[in-house]
């Protein structure tokens, strides 16, 4: 018997007479509605406005160490140009479906995120500017979904200073289940709530281990 | 390499020891103090987290119920995506296909993220065995790793060592496996963390081969889930060409949006976060289903029982299984805090170590039999789990069962376990109060024979009674039963009732 098997008769045997388990040999009964999981918790926490939501957005995001930056489509290549300058980068990565206005004041060498790029390659260069899926106020969290104006998850993990900008209001819901409804599971899906950080040593909060460790987010209105 | 807990002492010998060593106490305490205070703050923002923590726990009762069924749809989902599923009875068979697999890629190295059940298996000890090195890349299983050391905590396995140790553990050591620590490195965390992120960085950037655990795997769509701060598990589930990934069986759950429900109380447990600063979700393999070349080129899920279906079979043990591994139950513990995790003789420390650790291994060695009593039952642990792990109920339970012994499920076989040495006064006792209290007569004439004599009590206890009262004082016999006084003051119209 292979241990697939073994396993699903050891479960089988250990559910047999279990209430709403098994029925029969077959196995354990289909799932049915006679036991629903009871979600009366809340889809999103306070009620609040649009514009209310992006502050929540805005201020979370800078409790967990990420620098928050607003904009509206006239002034965002000149923003993008000022911090990549200021942070002193010399290279960016550009995602395929990058909006080419964002980066058309910068002055780094642009560097096209493409599947030959080697991880060593990826470490030379200084940042990457990013669009988002979704971003989710109450936590904090902007997530990625490796559509074209997001790239590859390695793009944003490697170089150690990240812009993502958010569309606001747009790609901002409140709550983590309104933004799960908003994703597709099968799309690689990246979280990312602040910068890298640890509470390893002695289990406080530091920032900075292996992820980019500087974190802006543009909230891009009007677009 | 880490360690294993084969021949360790019972718990209160171990516990003993642990005490003694200021240096932890101080450690756990500053530690534990630190995160319990954030952890309350956390939970207290989510008006409806007691509502949260249901649906938790009623959608991991389902996914037990149904484990069967569910497994092999996640099988048919994860294998539609790319991905390889295999099946491992024991810890064994697990690290044979682990190590089977590292070997058809012809590396001799991997990288790995935190996690539990491949410490719970021994993994990185198999690998070396079959000269593959296993490099940690958590912070804290990094430090473990590097002092040659034994995990003491779920989420912070290096939670017993303070940042001067850390320091004096990476100054020493990094050398030996890779780049060496700065030479003018302090005990500030975020210069550790720095060291840390400089002397890994050179290995993820090489790696071809990741291995991890999950936090969450998705029957309906096969996706599975990592939760992490730093961006090492990042690093590890997208960089290599081939990843493998050891997830227990109960780490299951039906559908996507179950999700909602523990993303929300897991970070807010662990860490005291919103959110931790990163979550990985991936499905398969970078040409299953959207065929966009992001991440790994070979993915395999090997599916871990080693002793999970043993303890499904157990009925009041079973919702050990709902537990998704904050660790909120090690911090609030008042025996954790003052023993440490090594004591506790397992990769699975604290509370629900306790009775997590009897039943995947059984009770047959004097640490596992040990484990239900170590705890004061006094269900702070409850109180905080996120999935409702009634804790002190299952510690009951197991401690009858060590006790009295039992029909058990192991290897998934029905078995009979014998009474446990050494509880032989506890059981005769038992029997003793059992006669008494089913024998009025002879219990009066006993209270009365203990009230008459009561001046010649000792304070401490003979026999093997003795340890009981190393610490406690022998409670004082009154001088008449409570039954007697209750006939002479109230006798005549209350009757003996």
């Amino acid at each position: 018997m292979s241990s697939r098997d073994v396993i699903l008769n050891r479960i089988r045997r250990a559910l047999n007479g279990s209430p709403g388990a098994s029925d029969g040999p077959g196995g354990s009964g289909a799932p049915g509605a006679e036991e629903p999981v009871d979600r009366s918790y809340l889809t999103e926490h306070g009620a609040r406005s649009t514009e209310e939501t992006v502050e929540l957005l805005a201020e979370n995001l800078a409790d967990y160490r990420a620098i928050v930056h607003r904009s509206d489509a006239d002034g965002l290549a000149e923003l993008l140009a000022r911090l990549l300058a200021v942070r002193g980068a010399r290279s960016v990565v550009v995602p395929p479906g990058l909006d080419a206005s964002w980066l058309k004041a910068a002055d780094p060498v642009r560097v096209h995120d493409r599947a030959e790029l080697t991880p060593q390659q990826l470490d030379e260069v200084d940042s990457v500017v990013t669009g988002c899926a979704v971003a989710v106020a109450e936590t904090g969290t902007i997530v990625l979904d490796g559509s074209p104006d997001q790239g590859r998850r390695r793009s944003t993990l490697v170089p150690d200073h990240h812009i993502c900008v958010v569309r606001v209001p747009d790609q901002v819901v409140s709550s983590v289940p309104q933004a799960l409804q908003r994703l597709d599971p099968v799309r690689p899906l990246t979280w990312i709530s602040g910068p890298s950080a640890t509470s390893d040593i002695e289990l406080d909060r530091v920032e900075g281990v292996h992820g980019p460790r500087t974190l802006e987010v543009v909230l891009l209105s009007g677009a | 390499m880490t360690h294993t807990f084969v021949g360790m002492p019972a718990f209160p010998k171990a516990a003993h020891d642990a005490v003694r060593d200021t240096t932890l106490r101080g450690n756990l305490r500053h530690a534990t103090h630190t995160i319990r205070a954030k952890r309350a703050k956390a939970v207290a923002e989510l008006e409806d987290w007691e509502r949260l923590r249901e649906a938790g726990k009623q959608i991991k009762d389902h996914t037990l119920r149904h484990l069967d069924r569910y497994l092999v749809q996640l099988e048919e989902s994860v294998t539609r995506a790319g991905g390889t599923v295999h099946w491992a009875a024991d810890a064994d068979e697990a690290n044979r296909i682990v190590a089977g697999l590292v070997r058809a890629t012809g590396e001799r190295e991997v990288v790995k993220v935190k996690s539990m059940a491949t410490q719970e298996i021994g993994l990185n000890e198999a690998l070396a065995e079959e000269g593959i090195t296993a490099y940690e890349t958590d912070l804290a299983e990094l430090i473990v790793q590097l002092g040659d050391d034994r995990p003491s905590h779920i989420l912070v396995p290096a939670i017993h060592r303070n940042r001067g140790e850390i320091r004096d553990i990476f100054a020493r050591t990094m050398s030996e496996w890779g780049r060496p620590a700065p030479d003018d490195l302090t005990d500030t965390p975020a210069e550790l963390a720095e060291a840390a992120r400089l002397h890994l960085r050179e290995k993820f950037l090489r790696a071809k081969v990741g291995i991890s655990g999950a936090n969450f795997m998705v029957a309906e769509t096969g996706t599975l889930v990592v939760v992490e701060s730093e961006g090492n598990g990042r690093m590890c589930l997208t960089l290599p060409e081939t990843l493998i990934s050891v997830v227990g069986i109960e780490k299951l759950v039906p559908t996507w949006r179950d999700l909602e429900v523990f993303l929300q109380t897991l970070p807010r447990s662990s860490t005291a976060e919103r959110m931790n600063p990163y979550t990985s979700m991936w499905t398969g393999t970078r040409d299953g289903l959207t065929g966009e070349g992001d991440g790994p080129r070979n993915f395999h899920l090997v599916l871990l029982d080693n002793g999970r279906t043993d303890t499904l079979a157990d009925e009041v043990g079973r919702q050990a299984l709902r537990c998704i591994r904050c660790s909120a139950c090690l911090n609030v513990c008042p025996v954790y805090e003052r023993a440490g995790g090594h004591a506790y003789g397992s990769v699975y420390p604290g509370p629900i170590g306790a009775i997590l650790s009897p039943q995947l291994r059984g009770t047959a060695s004097e640490i596992d039999a040990s484990l239900p009593y170590a705890s004061s039952l006094c269900g702070a642990c409850y109180e905080v789990c996120p999935v409702a792990i009634d804790i002190p109920e299952v510690l009951v339970h197991l401690r009858e069962r060590v006790v009295q012994g039992g029909p058990v499920t192991r290897r998934g076989a029905k078995v009979t376990l014998q009474p446990a040495k050494g509880h032989a006064a506890e059981r005769a006792a038992m029997r003793a109060a059992a006669f008494a209290f089913t024998h009025p007569g002879a219990l009066a004439a006993g209270q009365r024979l203990a009230a008459r004599t009561r001046r010649f009590h000792p304070r401490r206890l003979p026999g093997p009674g003795r340890a009981w009262s190393d610490s406690r004082a022998v409670p004082k016999v009154p001088a008449e039963p409570f039954r007697d006084w209750w006939r002479r003051t109230r006798g005549e119209t209350g009757g003996d009732r």
